[in-house]
């Protein structure tokens, strides 16, 4: 294996600035990569060979010019095709948009590209965001690198087995109801929600409007800082995003520390569905915590058991309104004859997938007249309560730490077909969701039963998403100590060094 | 149609309610930095956000909300101190998110009213609410026979209408206007294009769609309490057709009342050739529009300070304008509704306010102007002479330098554009004669003419001197003095 | 709670989905699991506990009245599965709004 697809971002950045090695090698490194394994691993929709190159040359063309040059100039980053893009497609993981080139590039990606990243392609997902495997892709499945057999997780499962295989440092993907952190954590790789409102949603094809939030993947915590720190900010073509400088997440990836920090254990995500060797890789990371000098304590959030149902109302409500607007009249897919009413749902049930049907059939449902109190507004309720849950708990301790989800990456096709099954992976990740938060997801060992990886979920108020990099960098170094090594050293086949 | 609205009334009171929809006229679209300029080459102003792309995202138009707020206010609405957009959520192809982006239970303004002088007397209108919205695109229908939906083979959309900033303006419902009810609901909509016109919020033309009245109908039996089912009226695109709508839905429903039917909860549409309305989508099967709060949007709190600085702002609006005028004119309420209905409010006052006398800035330009602009089919406003210009005209009316009949002709010249009237009096020679004895060679001659009218005058029938003034006008060109003229034969025949 | 068939045909046909009757059968009990299980929500006392439906309590977000640069009509109808006459050309449609 190439020595350079198995670099972190960061070291990358620091071989490109002293002269080490090009743009262009590194970018071709990961190119040769993709075409040795994606054929596998499946978590490219698109790879944009010609772009990326033309990108990586010109950036090392202003390095030699003397020009000043970013963190992430000449680093290959894999985006989630939820993101539209110039010059490449945006399928949303949908046949309704198969081959659809939007004609205006989304705003963080525009970020990235002016901050000299290479937009290596685009990745793999869930149809519009919805699922957590990405069987729900109307392109195929994606593969877990550490076990080809078993889900990456969703909705931005590509993202996260691109990174996983080295087929790229970094990966932006969305988080909606914990489709960074879930992917990332079955991956056994970095991945964060940001604060909602902190990254822009402008050029991000809406799932649900409320929950939506863009976030980093990476190898390790620094990784997922310096694409957390590049692609977030106030942009004023979102509404909904705040005005307020980026958390100082880099500089807490670099200083991981939790000495005197509060910790508080979720009372709530533990006991009958969660996996045992999960559980026992939680366990052992909250006593590493207390063994660095963190203060741990359990905290109840009553509500958030209520989270999984609130949300599978709020969510679906608004996806049934955001994908109204795919019917075949101005973009994307037109199917059948007859008149626009007719071609409409023809096209819609031509290019939309099961879950996407189910979702706006329940979303219709939840927000129609006569049962709006009931559902859609009393979710909406829920979701106070949820808030005020964490606030009640903020109050006392300064971050909350759970299971990232119940169990390891479970196999392809194990749950595709029972709905409620697949609903059950987002139990621990929902809440953040809902309340607008900060959490991360960063590797803390792997589960006996299988050796697959598990996830420790840090979560934080909104705006100290810096309190996320401080413990799960504490966290990763701790454990790198233990170990010997990262995480991804133990693993086996594609993710294998 | 066998009942007649007269009878109608007889037996039924008519109560109405408008909704009416105004483009504001902004530079940019409600949500994004799209220009607003009517008649653009299709589909070439338009950007992700009003085409409705996956991944676009609205942004609210400051100035937008500025001028709902100034609509309210001048309404006499209370401005929510904090409110939503909601999303409206139906399938159309001129809706290019298939959602339209509008307010629900939590309109910007609510609770205001409107007064409207029908016949010297005050209604006053009530306001339920006013709130934003955004338009849609619009749509040619191809093959049909009248290039409307019904028969199109297909239709061709352009998106540059799509997310102009829309005010919808809600009356509550008008009862106890009687037979007047097709008047009032007309006064109703004059005025308020006047509101809007003078806050400058809108251009509010009708013919342009740039105002939009929807009218509901009701009737209830005489005496009766209970108010009947509602029809609403679509397309009605003049105020004569407010009127006619009214009256014409107002006689339909008496004639299904009387037959002992039952008036169905409808959309209908109006017909301005025929004058009456039909059945359209009905309203039993009421869309369900699941409207929720926008996500996109955050909540819109106008601060205190800017709804202060709002009304302190306000122009003065059309009511407090008219109790001004009709004191400072000594007019009546009718001769008031004249000048306003005539469209001729503002050039009165500025032909005022260059010199001219109320009666007189109000005569010329109630007569000969209003007539002239009837005949081009334009306003009053639009003729091409000043009020400056009539004010000089009524000045050399006054000085005696023109009588009516060249006044006429002066104010034929400057509409003509020959010039400012002292250079069509000059150049077309229409000054009074005002020298005696340039007339008396015209007199003479008209006496020597008319021996046997000479004979009747010295014998009594002074009257007949009209023979002669007329001869002696004819003589001059119409330049003389008329009385004058009868002086001077009068002496000449002592 | 449970789902009729019939009922989710009308739901189909509000959000415009022409599903086939294979899926109609399948989805009334899947979709009738689902609601069983999200109605759960309902068992919160909730009276009085106002609705959140922005989480960042944002308000008053602007932007000034001021052209913005706009798409060409070319780049607005690149997408467009037909086109006439510089418009998007679209099937009759049946019943006007």
């Amino acid at each position: 294996m190439d020595e350079l697809i198995t670099m972190t971002a960061a070291e990358l950045s620091a071989a490109m600035a002293a002269g080490e090695v090009s743009a262009a090698e590194v970018t071709t490194a990961h190119l040769d990569r993709i075409a040795a394994v994606d054929d596998k691993v499946r978590a490219f929709l698109h790879v944009a060979a010609d772009e990326a190159l033309a990108q990586a040359r010109e950036v090392d063309s202003k390095r030699q010019a003397g020009e000043p040059l970013g963190p992430l100039a000449g680093v290959p980053v894999a985006v989630k095709d939820l993101f539209t893009t110039l010059g490449m497609p945006t399928t949303c993981g949908s046949k309704i948009l198969e081959g659809w080139r939007p004609p205006y590039e989304s705003t963080i990606t525009r970020r990235l590209r002016d901050a000299g990243a290479v937009l290596i392609g685009k990745t793999n997902m869930d149809e519009f965001a919805m699922g957590s495997s990405t069987e729900n892709s109307g392109f195929g499945a994606s593969h877990n690198p550490w076990d080809l057999d078993k889900v990456p997780g969703g909705s931005s499962g590509g993202s996260a087995a691109a990174v996983a295989a080295y087929e790229a440092p970094l990966a932006l993907g969305t988080d909606t109801g914990g489709s960074i952190r879930q992917p990332a954590a079955v991956c056994g790789i970095v991945g964060t929600k940001p604060t909602y409102g902190g990254s822009s949603r402008y050029g991000v094809v809406a799932f649900a409007s409320s929950l939506d939030t863009p976030g980093p993947f990476g190898r390790t915590v620094l990784d997922a800082a310096l694409l957390h720190e590049a692609m977030s900010g106030h942009d004023p073509m979102d509404s909904t995003s705040i005005d307020a400088p980026v958390p100082p997440v880099v500089e807490a990836a670099r200083h991981g520390d939790v000495a005197g920090l509060r910790i508080g254990v979720v009372t709530e995500f533990s006991g009958d569905g969660y996996q045992p060797g999960v559980m026992a890789r939680f366990t052992e990371a909250v006593e590493l915590l207390e063994s660095l000098g963190a203060k741990v304590t359990e905290i109840s959030c009553p509500h958030f058991k209520y989270a999984l149902p609130a949300y599978y109302l709020i969510a679906p409500s608004e996806a049934s309104s955001n994908l109204a607007r795919f019917d075949g009249m101005r973009y994307g897919l037109r199917a059948g004859t007859g008149s626009a009413e007719e071609v409409m749902a023809l096209t819609r049930a031509a290019g939309f997938g099961a879950e996407v049907k189910r979702r706006i059939i329940l979303g219709t449902y939840a927000l129609s007249s006569g049962y709006y109190d009931a559902y859609y507004g009393k979710a909406q309720q829920v979701r106070t309560l949820i808030i005020r849950d964490f606030d009640a708990a903020f109050g006392q301790v300064d971050v909350l730490v759970s299971p990232v989800t119940p169990t390891t990456a479970f196999p392809l096709g194990e749950r595709a077909d029972d709905p409620m099954a697949m609903y059950l992976a987002d139990l621990c990740t929902i809440p953040t969701d809902l309340a607008g938060n900060a959490a991360i997801s960063v590797p803390c060992g792997l589960a006996d039963e299988d050796g697959l990886p598990a996830g420790l979920q840090v979560m934080a108020p909104p705006l100290a998403d810096d309190r996320l990099y401080r413990v799960a960098a504490a966290v990763e170094a701790a454990l790198e100590q233990r170990w010997g090594h990262p995480l991804l050293a133990e693993a086996k086949g594609l993710t294998a060094k | 149609m066998t009942v007649s609205y007269e009878a109608a009334l007889g037996r039924y009171e008519p109560v109405f309610g408008l909704e009416t929809h105004v483009e504001l006229g902004t530079r940019t679209k409600m949500f994004c930095g799209c220009g607003t300029t009517f008649g653009a080459e299709p589909n070439s102003q338009t950007c992700p956000v009003c085409l409705g792309l996956p991944g676009s995202l609205p942004v609210v138009n400051r100035v937008a909300i500025e001028f709902a707020i100034k609509i309210g206010l001048a309404l006499n609405c209370s401005i929510a101190s904090w409110c939503r957009f909601a999303r409206k959520n139906y399938f159309y192809p001129d809706m290019p998110k298939n959602f339209q982006i509008s307010q629900y239970d939590e309109p910007l303004c609510v609770d205001g009213y409107l007064d409207v002088a029908v016949g010297g007397k005050t209604v006053r209108v009530g306001i339920e609410r006013v709130h934003l919205e955004e338009d849609t695109g619009k749509s040619l229908h191809v093959g049909g026979a009248t290039g409307r939906i019904h028969g199109a083979e297909y239709s061709l959309v352009d998106y540059n209408r799509a997310g102009i900033p829309l005010v919808e303006i809600v009356t509550r419902p008008v009862p106890g206007t009687g037979f007047l009810a097709p008047e009032v609901a007309r006064a109703y909509v004059t005025e308020l294009r006047d509101v809007l016109r003078t806050l400058g919020v809108s251009d509010v033309r009708m013919e342009e769609g740039s105002l939009r009245c929807d009218v509901n109908t009701s009737l209830s039996a005489r005496g009766s309490s209970v108010w009947g089912t509602r029809t609403e009226t679509k397309n009605v695109n003049s105020l004569r057709s407010v009127e006619r709508a009214i009256r014409s839905e107002v006689a339909r429903q008496a004639e299904v009342l009387d037959d002992g039917g039952r008036v169905i909860q409808e959309t209908r549409h109006f017909h301005e050739d025929t004058g009456v309305t039909t059945s359209g989508r009905s309203k039993e099967e009421a869309q369900d529009y699941r409207y929720f709060p926008e996500p996109d949007l955050v909540p819109v709190a106008p601060a205190e300070e800017w709804v202060k600085s709002i009304a302190a702002s306000l122009p003065e609006l059309p009511s407090a304008r008219r109790a001004r005028l009709i004191e400072a004119w000594s007019l009546s309420e009718l001769e008031f509704e004249a000048l306003r209905n005539a469209g001729a409010l503002d050039v009165v006052e500025a032909t005022i306010a260059h010199g001219a006398s109320p009666a007189d800035a109000r005569k010329w330009w109630l007569g000969e102007l209003a007539r002239r602009a009837n005949d081009a089919g334009i306003d009053v406003s639009e003729l091409p002479i000043t009020p400056a210009q009539v004010a000089r005209v009524a000045e050399l009316v006054a000085a005696g330098t023109l009588n009516d009949r060249l006044a006429r002709q002066v104010i034929d010249g400057v509409l003509d554009e020959e010039g400012t009237p002292d250079e069509v009096v000059a150049a077309r020679g229409l000054a009074v004669v005002s020298d005696d004895s340039a007339l008396l060679g015209a007199i003479d001659e008209a006496i020597a003419a008319n021996p046997d009218v000479v004979a009747r005058i010295r014998s009594g029938k002074v009257q007949a001197a009209g023979v002669l003034v007329g001869s002696v006008m004819k003589a001059t060109g119409g330049k003389a003095d008329a009385a004058r003229v009868r002086e001077l034969i009068m002496e000449r025949l002592a | 709670m449970s789902i009729t068939r019939d009922e989710v045909a009308h739901l189909a046909r509000l959000s415009r989905l022409a599903l086939s009757d294979e899926e109609l059968d399948h989805l009334a009990p899947q979709l009738g699991q689902i609601i069983s299980a999200v109605a759960q929500v309902q068992e919160v006392a909730a009276d009085g506990i106002p609705p959140t439906s922005h989480a960042t309590g944002l308000t008053n977000v602007f932007r000034e009245d001021e052209p913005a640069p706009c798409l060409t009509p070319e780049e607005a109808l690149s997408g467009a599965p037909a086109v006439e006459m510089r418009r998007f050309k679209v099937p009759r449609i049946l019943v006007e709004e």
